[in-house]
């Protein structure tokens, strides 16, 4: 099994990777960071002067072996230095969200038990003082940014740059301690904590250890082949998995340059000038490019805009096909090149992605549309799949099997299992080690074979081997004739058109699937003045026929699309009516992070419900709603209930879900 | 400072607040036959942050335009830093370390942010224009040198963002911003700031505020300051005059001036109580 490999060329600890690094590719940059207007450079060998001397300064402070050490603040050289500093004095560091608020914080550093802080800036030591009114272990906290910091009480507070000072003052007396406590640095001990998000309960403090750490990135780095020469853009958050494995994982086995943006406001620009050539985002980020990029060309001269819009045309039917390799006739190639000088060459510049040979988006779905847009454009852009508890990967997207509906095949070293009801478990290298201090919690995750359940259903497709994330596994249900039913799945599918907001799906244990729908106001409201529909009110809109045959054509087409896959073909929605009102967090139906509450609207609009499935073609209604004054009100309706086309289910496999 | 009229003490948030740095003594402003300011006096100390408050037309701008050297006086004397001070030109002004900003945006609007703040500079600039044509040399250095100090102010302003942008497209809080860094770039030893809230919304207010403190408590400049709102008056300053109809009607404290019942009368409205 992969638990017993032995570290690679004896590296098995990041201390010893940066040793290797600053011999290696000593004169070679390793971090960059935008100050004053200006890139400052650090090579191999100055970052491990520096990251030396704060570690003798820690120790010259008293750190142990063992202790965590908190790390608070935005993507700076200075706080990755903090955390190869820590594990080389035998610490933990934990990197922290720095938009946390104290409350959060506090959890997080009582139950961690960080007995050493280093913040950014004062506005995070801020928060650490409120948090020490009730957490009592910490002893020293450290800060980078000076500003502001001058009238606060120094007893227990040091500028990072002093706590080098002194350890540079004192390497002659700690220098063997910090030597011998990097050779007792084993494959097993932990490199890193980090704490999940907590979208369920407290979060929990997932241990992972250099084995952990290394295997992952040794693994990731070969199967896209990165190289030392590699730039990468940091710039998510420091307490996420991700930036632990993309930026100082992956940086520290192949060697390569992580550039720190000057400030989170100045990202695209920093982007632009840095030009990565390994980039990750979430699909947020892709989908407001997207939406500046066409914002823009509405604006743009009407020839600008033909240009723009043929060459995107040819982008769409050539551009992916280009990206894979296979094969495109001789003069989509000429087109394309055409194309490519004039349109997706400067906009590839523009959007700073010039460089990028492999991009990754994770976390979420991401729309097909935005997908195809950026790999039509000749970005490389992948999903992967992947968890704390995982060391991020899962499963990958290798080049040449890129699909926006699938997260792609194990990744190296990566077992997967689905279980009966359709959970999907990994064992990996790169399996955590433990829930920090919550022994219940880790048994119930990892199993004693080391299998770890993810709490997402989904099924691997038979020819491709491809994993495909259907819902959170407890949203799965069955219907009635025992054929799977996940919401999510359809729902989102229905959102990926603009024009509709929110979509709740009903099936469980029915017969059926029916749907609830939201529309849009901007999106359809818009298509309305453009129709010249007038309309009085959302009410109105959302009742017109044009509006309601519209929404037809979208749950139609979504039927189409769901009925390709036989496992979920009856999940197809086979009737569905718009509602009324937009569903609302202050009327209860949605969470304030915007998740639809499917208990609260099961049982407010059940007279709906019950139209669906005793199919009535009409239902009169009325709705409570609560204004933003707080009083009450009612809306009163007759909705129009409709039926969608079903499509018969598909029995061959790897259809484009175009 | 040889005229030092008070002792330097420190205040409780740990700032030090000097003796005089500059005096009104019985001030009079006409314009031909409107009073603008009536034999006003006050003083301004090193360190502190100092508010002129009035109702509109109450003279606040004229004063502060006093202040600056841009008006002179038909009566009364200013005295800063222990002298006399006869009738200046701007730049002789500036060049005593006094900046200021304007109630309505004075920038260039087709010049980026980095030009714009660079400007402010420009009193310290020692080579000739010729020099910086050919930019050979001195020129070169001393640009070096400027932009390290503007980027600092930057950085300080958190305006990183919007460097290369030209300050016609930004919105108006933006605006006021930069207008801060400019007159900061000048390296002020007393920073005058007219209306620096006005027209902002309550975030950009908080910046603003913030960034003032900041300023006075990074650099340890004086910043004479108008504003109308009320709240921001009393938590900033140290230190408010109340002027209306071109007189002073009270001076001291925040909490002074709001127990004062000329000042409740005038201006923040009679208690019911």
């Amino acid at each position: 099994m992969a638990q017993d490999q032995a570290p690679t060329g004896g590296l098995a600890s990041i201390p010893a990777l940066l040793e290797r690094n600053a011999k290696a590719f000593g004169g070679k940059y390793a971090y960059r960071e935008k100050e004053f207007g200006i890139w400052q450079s650090w090579t191999w060998a100055e970052a491990k002067e520096e990251i030396d001397a704060l570690a003798l300064g820690l120790l010259a402070l008293g750190i142990d072996r063992g202790d965590h050490v908190a790390i608070i603040g935005r993507n700076r050289p200075a706080h990755y230095w903090s955390m190869v500093a820590a594990q080389q004095c035998g610490a933990v560091p934990v990197p922290l969200y720095q938009d946390a608020n104290a409350e959060e914080m506090e959890y997080v550093l009582e139950h961690s038990g960080a007995r050493f802080v280093i913040c950014g800036d004062q506005e995070q030591v801020d928060k650490v003082i409120e948090a020490q009114e009730r957490v009592h272990k910490i002893e020293h906290v450290l800060y980078v940014d000076k500003r502001g910091m001058r009238k606060y009480d120094h007893t227990h507070l040091n500028w990072y740059h002093d706590v080098q000072e002194e350890g540079r003052a004192a390497h002659q007396r700690v220098e063997t301690e910090m030597d011998a406590r990097i050779a007792e640095l084993t494959y097993d001990s932990p490199a890193v904590m980090l704490y999940t998000s907590g979208t369920t309960g407290k979060p929990k403090g997932v241990v992972l250890s250099n084995r952990n750490v290394i295997e992952s990135a040794k693994n990731s780095v070969e199967f896209d082949n990165l190289s030392a020469g590699e730039d990468v853009l940091a710039y998510l958050p420091m307490a996420w998995v991700g930036d632990f494995i993309f930026s100082i994982g992956q940086a520290y086995w192949a060697g390569f340059c992580v550039n720190c943006p000057e400030s989170e406001d100045t990202m695209m620009t920093d982007l632009r000038e840095i030009g990565p050539t390994y980039f990750f985002a979430p699909p947020r980020v892709f989908e407001g490019l997207l939406t500046t990029v066409m914002i823009r060309m509405e604006d743009a001269g009407r020839i600008k805009k033909r240009i723009f819009d043929h060459y995107m045309e040819v982008a769409r039917r050539v551009g992916p096909s280009i990206l894979d390799g296979k094969p495109v006739s001789g003069s989509d190639k000429f087109r394309y090149w055409l194309g490519n000088l004039l349109v997706y060459g400067p906009l590839k510049n523009t959007l700073g992605f010039s460089r990028v040979r492999v991009g990754y988006t994770a976390g979420e779905a991401i729309g097909p549309e935005i997908f195809d847009f950026y790999r039509s454009l000749g970005i490389n852009l992948k999903q992967l799949y992947g968890q704390t508890e995982a060391t991020v990967f899962i499963t990958v997207q290798p080049d040449g099997e890129v699909r926006p509906d699938t997260v792609g095949v194990p990744a190296p070293g990566v077992e997967l299992r689905i279980d009966d009801s359709g959970e999907v478990y990994y064992r990996s290298p790169g399996t955590f080690v433990e829930y920090y201090k919550n022994p219940e919690s880790t048994a119930s995750t990892k199993d004693a074979e080391g299998w770890v359940a993810t709490g997402d259903a989904g099924f691997i497709e038979e020819d491709t081997g491809h994993l495909r994330i259907i819902d959170r596994a407890k949203d799965v249900g069955k219907m009635a004739d025992g054929s799977m039913f996940a919401p999510k799945y359809v729902e989102n599918k229905l959102k990926f058109y603009p024009n509709i907001l929110e979509a709740v799906v009903f099936g469980a244990g029915r017969e059926m699937c029916t749907a609830a729908i939201n529309i849009d106001l901007s999106a359809v409201g818009n298509w309305a003045e453009r129709n010249n529909i007038s309309y009085a009110s959302y009410q109105e809109l959302a009742g017109h026929p044009e509006v309601l045959n519209m929404i037809q054509s979208h749950v139609e087409e979504v039927n189409e699309s769901v009925a390709q896959d036989p496992m979920l073909s009856g999940c197809q929605v086979h009737r569905f009516l718009v509602l009324h009102k937009e569903l609302d967090a202050d009327d209860g139906e949605m969470t304030r992070t915007r998740k639809v509450k499917r208990g609260v609207i099961s049982e407010k609009f059940a007279d709906l419900i019950e139209a669906l499935y005793a199919g009535k073609t009409e239902q009169y209604t009325e709705t409570e709603v609560t204004y933003e004054d707080g009083r009450k009100g009612s809306i009163k309706a007759t909705l129009e209930i409709r039926d969608a086309k079903i499509w018969p289910t598909a029995h061959t496999q790897g259809v484009a879900a175009e | 400072m040889n005229t030092q009229t008070a002792e330097s003490f420190v205040t409780p948030d740990g700032r030090t607040i000097g003796g005089t740095v500059m005096e009104m003594k019985n001030i009079t402003l006409r314009f031909g036959g409107v009073v603008a300011i009536k034999d006003i006096s006050f003083d301004i100390r090193e360190g502190e942050i100092r508010a002129i408050i009035g109702p509109n037309g109450a003279g606040k701008s004229s004063m502060l335009n006093v202040i600056s050297g841009f008006y002179v006086p038909q009566e009364g004397e200013v005295w800063f830093r222990g002298k006399r001070r006869p009738q200046m030109k701007p730049y002789q002004v500036a060049q005593q370390g006094i900046a200021r900003t304007f109630q309505n945006i004075a920038l260039f609007d087709g010049m980026s942010v980095l030009d714009n703040i660079m400007t402010g500079r420009l009193t310290k600039m020692k080579s000739n224009v010729f020099q910086q044509a050919l930019w050979f040399g001195q020129a070169e250095r001393e640009e070096n040198h400027h932009r390290e100090q503007v980027e600092k102010v930057i950085d300080f302003l958190e305006i990183q963002n919007i460097r290369k942008t030209p300050v016609g497209r930004l919105p108006y809080g933006l605006k006021k911003r930069v207008e801060l860094a400019r007159a900061l770039a000048a390296e002020p030893k007393l920073l005058l700031l007219d209306e620096p809230m006005a027209g902002m919304n309550v975030e950009e207010k908080e910046d603003m505020s913030r960034f003032i403190l900041d300023v006075n408590d990074e650099f340890g400049t004086t910043i004479a300051l108008i504003e109308h709102d009320m709240g921001v008056v009393m938590d900033l300053s140290d230190r408010v005059v109340v002027m209306d109809y071109g007189k002073k009607i009270g001076d001291g404290t925040p909490d002074e001036v709001r127990a004062n019942q000329a000042v409740i009368d005038a201006y923040l409205g009679v208690s019911h109580d």
